[in-house]
């Protein structure tokens, strides 16, 4: 008899909303062969890790801060020259402002001589925004202090002017509320899932900018119980060897090694 | 090549005034020197990161050393944002040249090349651009796409001194960096370089064909000194893990001002 009482047909807990996030994040990640994920970016590196763990190996993931989840020997350059010449599909980007033409502002808030208020800074946003053909936009708070009609600094554009070799940019944006797509045509983000428990109103009343609306909204999807399972198992052990607090908080997980 | 007598010795070689070149905070940070540097009261630096820094520039800042920051970013990860740096960037009494990471890569290897300029994607649109006029939009000669005319280059960048820890150095001032080639790249560019090492090791670390290529050579190299722990409470390679409650001591004592207790807290990490 097996020393584990749950029977293996058990439903599972229901997804936390944070592995609503991770899942949403996931799927936006179909099809890349090669992703890579910033430092301190524990949901995004949790998605990518998914997205590989579903692609049948498929997918190669670096992230940036992880001495296993790694490929790159040649320094920090290495990220950059690969992305350059097109071999990194997808990475993630933030903001401490985002606005409804997808500039982010990672600088600073104010004058930017005596600003207010003072942040990190642009790490290679404003290059790897061009190079990269799927950059996902990450902010799990959803407020009109971050989605701003615009930004008080441009650390990197959403769009450019022509006359300049652009093959990446922004895909979507996905926040604790909301997912949104980028029509890089229209220069606009398209609302395209609220979040369960969530509503478009919200979603509305908590944006700054002008978001495109389709007739009706969907819910964003749950991940199934296969999928959750492979989240809550296997790649929680992964994502415990890069981020061991944050994985014991959401999944109870320890590392794989 | 110099083996110095002790850090202390190894910093005095750092004028004031120096354009400072500097690994980020997971690449091998020489902090015991850094601490060496606050104690002999260094003054005017030009503190080049590459491409970011974090817990090495706002001790720096916050002991008044610096006056001018060229980075990416300054972070202390987990921390947030460093104080002392967050403090100073909006009284403006700190000079900061916002750059992004792949732009100081070019700075740093067009240096490397002994070239005046590199060329890098991206930018063109950002108020990063709008803010460095030492950066420059320019036609590109040789496109290879109709929308691909205009295009960023960037100056090299020449530091004075690079600083920076690594695991071992040998006799004859070797220095192991193993795939931490930024620290190569540092070395390239700079007018002279200075390494802190966990060891010096009695052996010709190019010697062996399998780790040869993991080396900076010493004729890149200025001086070395001993320092075991020199790079904590930040980690080192496979030798030690960061601290990050550390840090966090650091960023909380300095965001009350009480710099004196945020460099105790560095420095008891020391001597571990």
């Amino acid at each position: 008899m097996s020393a584990d009482p749950r029977p293996i047909d058990t439903v599972p807990t229901p997804p936390h909303p944070r592995e609503v996030l991770i899942h949403a994040l996931s799927d936006l990640l179909q099809g890349c062969r090669n992703v890579a994920v910033g430092a301190v970016s524990p949901l995004p590196g949790s998605a990518a890790l998914l997205a590989r763990a579903r692609s049948d190996g498929a997918c190669r993931v670096t992230l940036l801060g992880s001495r296993r989840h790694t490929y790159f020997t040649d320094g920090g350059r290495e990220l950059f020259d690969c992305a350059g010449q097109g071999r990194i599909d997808a990475f993630f980007l933030s903001g401490v402002q985002i606005d409804g033409a997808a500039n982010i502002n990672l600088t600073c808030l104010g004058d930017p001589q005596r600003p207010k208020a003072r942040f990190s800074g642009a790490f290679g946003s404003a290059y790897l925004y061009f190079v990269v053909p799927r950059v996902i936009l990450f902010r799990e708070e959803h407020d009109r202090r971050i989605f701003v009609p615009k930004v008080d600094y441009i650390s990197a554009p959403g769009a450019t002017a022509p006359g300049v070799w652009r093959p990446g940019g922004p895909h979507a944006l996905v926040t604790g509320l909301c997912v949104m797509a980028f029509d890089r045509a229209r220069g606009r983000f398209r609302l395209r899932s609220v979040h369960p428990g969530h509503t478009v109103e919200e979603v509305l009343d908590n944006t700054g900018f002008d978001v495109d609306l389709p007739d009706s909204v969907p819910e964003t999807p749950v991940p199934t119980a296969s999928t959750l399972a492979l989240l809550r198992g296997p790649v929680a052990a992964e994502v415990a060897e890069t981020y061991p607090r944050f994985a014991a908080d959401l999944f109870g997980a320890t590392p794989s090694h | 090549m110099t083996v110095c007598r002790d850090v202390g010795d190894l910093v005095a070689r750092i004028p004031d005034g120096a354009k400072l070149a500097v690994p980020p905070d997971y690449g091998g940070v020489a902090v015991t020197a850094t601490l060496a540097l606050v104690e002999a009261g260094r003054r005017g630096l030009h503190l080049v990161c590459l491409p970011s820094s974090g817990l090495q520039a706002d001790m720096l800042i916050a002991a008044g050393c610096v006056d001018t920051i060229e980075t990416a970013a300054v972070t202390l990860g987990e921390a947030g944002l460093p104080p002392a740096f967050g403090r100073a960037a909006k009284a403006g009494t700190l000079r900061i040249l916002d750059a992004t990471c792949p732009a100081l890569h070019a700075g740093f290897r067009a240096a490397e090349a002994g070239v005046p300029f590199q060329a890098v994607r991206g930018i063109i649109g950002s108020d990063l651009l709008r803010h460095r006029p030492d950066w420059r939009i320019v036609d590109n000669p040789f496109p290879e796409a109709p929308e691909d005319r205009r295009i960023v280059v960037v100056p090299a960048i020449r530091p004075d001194v690079a600083l920076f820890h690594a695991p071992r150095a040998d006799r004859d001032g070797n220095v192991w960096v193993g795939r931490r080639r930024e620290l190569v790249t540092l070395a390239h560019a700079a007018r002279a370089t200075l390494v802190t090492v966990e060891e010096i090791v009695d052996t010709d670390l190019l010697a062996e064909e399998a780790t040869a290529a993991g080396v900076l050579p010493a004729l890149y190299v200025t001086a070395v000194a001993r320092a075991p722990g020199g790079a904590r409470p930040l980690g080192l390679q496979d030798l030690y893990d960061p601290e990050p409650a550390v840090v966090a001591d650091w960023a909380r004592a300095v965001a009350v001002g009480d710099l004196p207790a945020g460099l105790a807290a560095v420095r008891g990490r020391q001597a571990a």
